[in-house]
């Protein structure tokens, strides 16, 4: 039971509640309201309801460049984060090696720091051996940055998995390559889905870190902030309306998923010394 | 002082010594959760200074029970009263009532003494009463050397000993023990038995017990309440709940036994092939007879003794006594006890007295 | 169980990957922060102490910090305050909405920073939708200035993008309080006030300090709210940085500051796992 039946239900409480509730929800609610405002941005009351804006943004080319790019980046992005991530898992339940533990936290470290300080340490990277600036340095640096968010959430799924299974696995006489792919990796979909997901989603939405490696191309939060260094166009609304839609359904989609595959949203907290780190792992980057 | 059998399915209550005053009055509670009926019309007097045991099995609402004495659940209908006033009326921190809980909930950011003391502490006792009522409390629990510890680092057993102290430390009226041994080794658990049973002598304080361990109920209580699907089957000490069982339930989750599906006509008992006199009206009868009231027969009929031959089926030996099943002549099955290593051939000749079949009314059908 | 080559295979990659990616980058930004930079905007790799002195005597430098803290401080305040109550609703009287309550606190930490940043530019302007509003209400006059391009309006957007960060690990922390010690201190006589400051809120601080950390942690390293809302009253420390990477080309220099702030961050977070570590008790 999630209270004693005893204890008298606090108004106050309920009330705070809805003030930040609102608080957290009714800039998002203006934005999305006046994206359908003639007027354009500001003013009250909103006059003249038009889907224009959203037609301007269907025509506008360099969005819909940036919005090709940013796709690119971000599927790139989670194969690499994947790719590495898993392992990262893999090796962090069950192997010993020397710097286990500075291992952990350097992987860990890119989701709580302050995304400029990854950015500019992978620029002076690129800098240094001489990489251009491209969609290829960010792809890089998202990669990099999100290994975390894979490597906590396989982790946590790792120690739902029963050793048992591979074990029996093992004793069948498949070896450790089938082993890998018949059973643990099969037990993990859901996991991986969830980190894919995920991953995925904070790509698109990255600013912070893909600032410093951006090369001639951008990315679609780049765009956007191009955009508004200019000046305000309700045609940003738009985009950032679909933007948050797109969002949405992506993490509840990926909300749903955690709930399947542990019956409850406990943030891999077994990898992690700290709640900070599950924070860390339950946050987006920036 | 007797246990009656009535026929209109109200469980028998008998009386603790007459000399103990009521402590707390349970009547006619009832409990559902939504469409779940929990507890049904539950009515029950606890005494002063008395051990008493509510026994059942999971899901018998006796854990709820407890809860609604302690105030964590509130029931659907019916009323506690405690010391002239309406107890259930109360939250459960105005209560005299403390509980010890099933894993001890003790407060992992506290040392084993601020624990004990918290009840103290929050009722703004004076320093230097809550240091001496501690102490005692502690060395009553034989737990003074680790009063500085933290409950991570000592054992289960000690835990629960904590517990105890943190609960009586507060001098309640009554003491909830919430099944507090389940989680203890079978050794431990033994010994845990005898010092909580003389803990509650010294301290004279009312303990409610919860247990699902029929043989803890009645090495401990002064009174075991037997509770069933949500309503009292029977109220009594442990002899006489032993002896005299009210129902077939009872008697059979109460020790071992033997239901005698029996016939009565004209004033004597049919069963098996055999018979004897009864003053019981005609009918159906069920009969509960102890293992260890069926004698392997040898040599003359005992007076007024009950003859019977079977084939045994099984033996299982435990140690000083053998228990061994019998099939008699309808196809019935009778277990009987026996002095381990007792020599016994196939087929037996069994005996008993009619006195010892209790007659039991059949358990009614709950949901 | 598994073998040396398992493991080798497992292990190997991601190491040196984030090797490559990681401590490398971290130990170059170290190095830049010790090179200087030619008018001719040419980085020289000649190893000396002129930016930290640089640093640590132009007091401009140290002006932004102290106000960049002062700003990440009231955000971690303000998102403690809005955010505990929220967690702790959310984890006793939540009931069967439970979940559907969660999902509402963590869809805004998903929807895009720049979104959530836009939004408030567009409310907080001079003719934005607060301005207007209360003045076609009457309530003001003329439009209110110091909403907008003011560390006002970063503190507001910051504390509005990190309160939902504060909320985890305190929602995280309560949910883990078994709820049979509550019930234990109402037994023994303590009442819901009582029980919430002696028992609960002891056990939630691991949570409290995680939040306010990583509220205080990413507000003190922003530098987006500032550029979009803060003005020049408004600029924080790593507003600094970036100009130093763009038009102010002094790489060196940036590196330096980046650097400092990295052990600051690093120094508060080593703290902070010490706190945790202290008043955790399972």
């Amino acid at each position: 039971m999630s209270r004693p039946s005893n204890i008298p239900r606090s108004r106050w409480l309920l009330a705070h509640a809805s003030v930040v509730f609102a608080f957290l929800y009714l800039p998002i609610a203006v934005l999305i309201f006046y994206s359908f405002n003639g007027q354009g941005v500001g003013g009250f009351p909103p006059h003249h309801l038009t889907l224009d804006w959203y037609r301007v943004l269907f025509s506008d080319g360099a969005i819909w460049d940036s919005v090709l790019n940013s796709l690119q980046v971000a599927l790139a992005a989670m194969g690499i984060s994947l790719t590495f991530g898993i392992p990262a898992a893999l090796a962090l339940d069950r192997a010993q090696f020397p710097g286990k533990a500075l291992f952990r936290r350097l992987v860990l470290l890119p989701l709580i720091l302050p995304g400029i300080i990854t950015g500019l340490s992978l620029l002076m990277l690129f800098d240094l051996t001489g990489t251009k600036l491209s969609l290829v340095t960010i792809i890089l640096g998202h990669g990099t940055a999100l290994i975390s968010v894979a490597t906590t959430e396989v982790f946590a799924g790792l120690q739902k998995l029963d050793r048992a299974q591979e074990e029996a696995s093992l004793d069948l006489g498949a070896d450790y390559w089938q082993t890998f792919w018949r059973v643990t990796v099969p037990n993990l979909r859901l996991p991986i889905i969830g980190a894919a997901l995920l991953i995925f989603t904070l790509s698109m939405d990255e600013i912070a870190v893909s600032f410093f490696l951006i090369g001639r191309d951008n990315t679609l939060p780049l765009e956007i902030w191009g955009r508004l260094r200019r000046g305000i166009t309700p045609e940003i609304n738009a985009v950032s309306t679909i933007i948050f839609i797109f969002s949405l359904v992506t993490i509840v989609v990926w909300y749903r998923l955690r709930l399947r595959s542990e019956g409850g949203v406990d943030v891999g907290t077994e990898l992690l010394e700290t709640s900070e780190d599950a924070v860390a792992a339950a946050a987006s980057t920036r | 002082m007797t246990s009656s059998i009535t026929t209109a399915g109200v469980p028998t209550v008998s009386n603790p010594s007459s000399t103990k005053a009521t402590l707390l009055s349970i009547r006619n509670v009832a409990k559902n959760f939504g469409r779940n009926v929990v507890l049904r019309n539950v009515s029950l007097e606890i005494a002063e200074g008395e051990f008493l045991t509510i026994l059942g099995e999971s899901g018998s609402g006796k854990t709820t029970l407890l809860r609604i004495i302690a105030g964590f659940e509130t029931a659907t209908s019916g009323e506690l009263w405690m010391g002239g006033e309406r107890l259930d009326h109360q939250p459960p921190y105005r209560r005299r009532v403390n509980t010890v809980f099933q894993h001890y909930a003790l407060f992992p950011h506290l040392t084993v003494e601020q624990n004990v003391a918290y009840g103290l502490r929050v009722a703004k006792r004076p320093a230097a009463e809550i240091a001496q009522r501690v102490t005692e409390a502690l060395e009553k629990v034989k737990m003074t050397a680790y009063a500085k510890a933290k409950p991570a680092k000592i054992s289960g057993g000690q835990q629960q000993r904590v517990a105890l102290a943190r609960a009586l430390v507060n001098r309640p009226r009554l003491l909830l023990l919430d099944e507090p041994l389940s989680a203890l080794d079978a050794n431990l658990r033994r010994q845990m038995q005898v010092e909580l049973k003389s803990l509650q002598r010294e301290v004279g304080i009312a303990f409610v017990f919860v247990t699902h361990d029929q043989e803890e109920a009645m090495v401990m209580s002064d009174r075991i309440a037997l509770l069933r699907s949500g309503e009292l089957e029977q109220v009594a000490s442990p002899p006489e709940i032993y002896r005299r069982p009210a129902t077939a339930y009872v008697a059979q989750f109460i020790g071992h036994t033997n239901l005698l599906k029996a016939e009565v006509r004209g004033g004597v008992v049919h069963w098996g092939g055999v018979s004897w006199p009864s003053s019981l009206p005609d009918g159906p009868t069920l009969f509960s007879l102890r293992p260890e009231h069926i004698r392997l027969a040898g040599g003359a009929l005992a007076p007024g003794a009950v003859r019977v031959r079977g084939r045994i089926v099984q033996r299982a030996f435990h140690g000083a006594t053998e228990l061994i099943r019998v099939r008699c002549a309808d196809g019935q099955v009778l277990a009987v006890r026996t002095a381990g290593g007792s020599g016994v051939q196939d087929p037996v000749e069994l005996e008993f007295l009619p006195a010892d079949a209790i007659p039991v009314r059949e358990s009614s059908e709950r949901n | 169980m598994f073998s040396r080559t398992y493991k080798f295979v497992i292990t190997t990659p991601p190491l040196l990957w984030v090797t490559v990616f990681l401590l490398v980058p971290y130990a170059l930004m170290f190095c830049y922060s010790f090179w200087s930079v030619t008018p001719a905007q040419a980085i020289v790799h000649s190893w000396n102490l002129e930016n930290y002195q640089e640093l640590l005597q132009k007091s401009v430098y140290w002006e932004t910090l102290l106000r960049s803290m002062w700003i990440a401080a009231r955000v971690m305040v303000f998102s403690l305050l809005l955010g505990y109550p929220l967690a702790y609703f959310l984890s006793f009287y939540g009931g069967k909405r439970k979940d559907l309550l969660y999902q509402m606190v963590i869809i805004p930490l998903w929807v895009s920073y720049l979104v959530r940043a836009y939004a408030w530019k567009t409310i907080l302007g001079s003719e934005g939708v607060l301005n207007t509003l209360l003045q076609y209400v009457h309530f003001t006059r003329h439009p209110l200035e110091f909403l907008l391009y003011s560390p006002f309006a970063v503190v507001l957007t910051l504390t509005h993008i990190y309160t939902p960060f504060a909320i985890l690990p305190i929602y995280a922390a309560l949910e883990h309080i078994p709820r049979n010690l509550v019930e234990a201190s109402h037994d023994l006589g303590a009442t819901p006030a009582q029980t919430f400051w002696k028992v609960i809120f002891p056990l939630s601080i691991p949570g409290v300090v995680a939040g306010a950390t990583f509220a205080f942690v990413l507000s003190l390293g922003d530098f987006l709210a500032p550029l979009l809302l803060g003005g020049p009253s408004g600029i924080m420390i790593s507003n600094i940085v970036v100009s130093l990477f763009g038009a102010a080309y002094n790489w060196p220099l940036g590196a330096a500051i980046s650097l400092g702030m990295l052990l600051i961050v690093v120094s508060l977070l080593f703290l902070s796992e010490r706190v945790e570590k202290k008043w955790s008790f399972s």
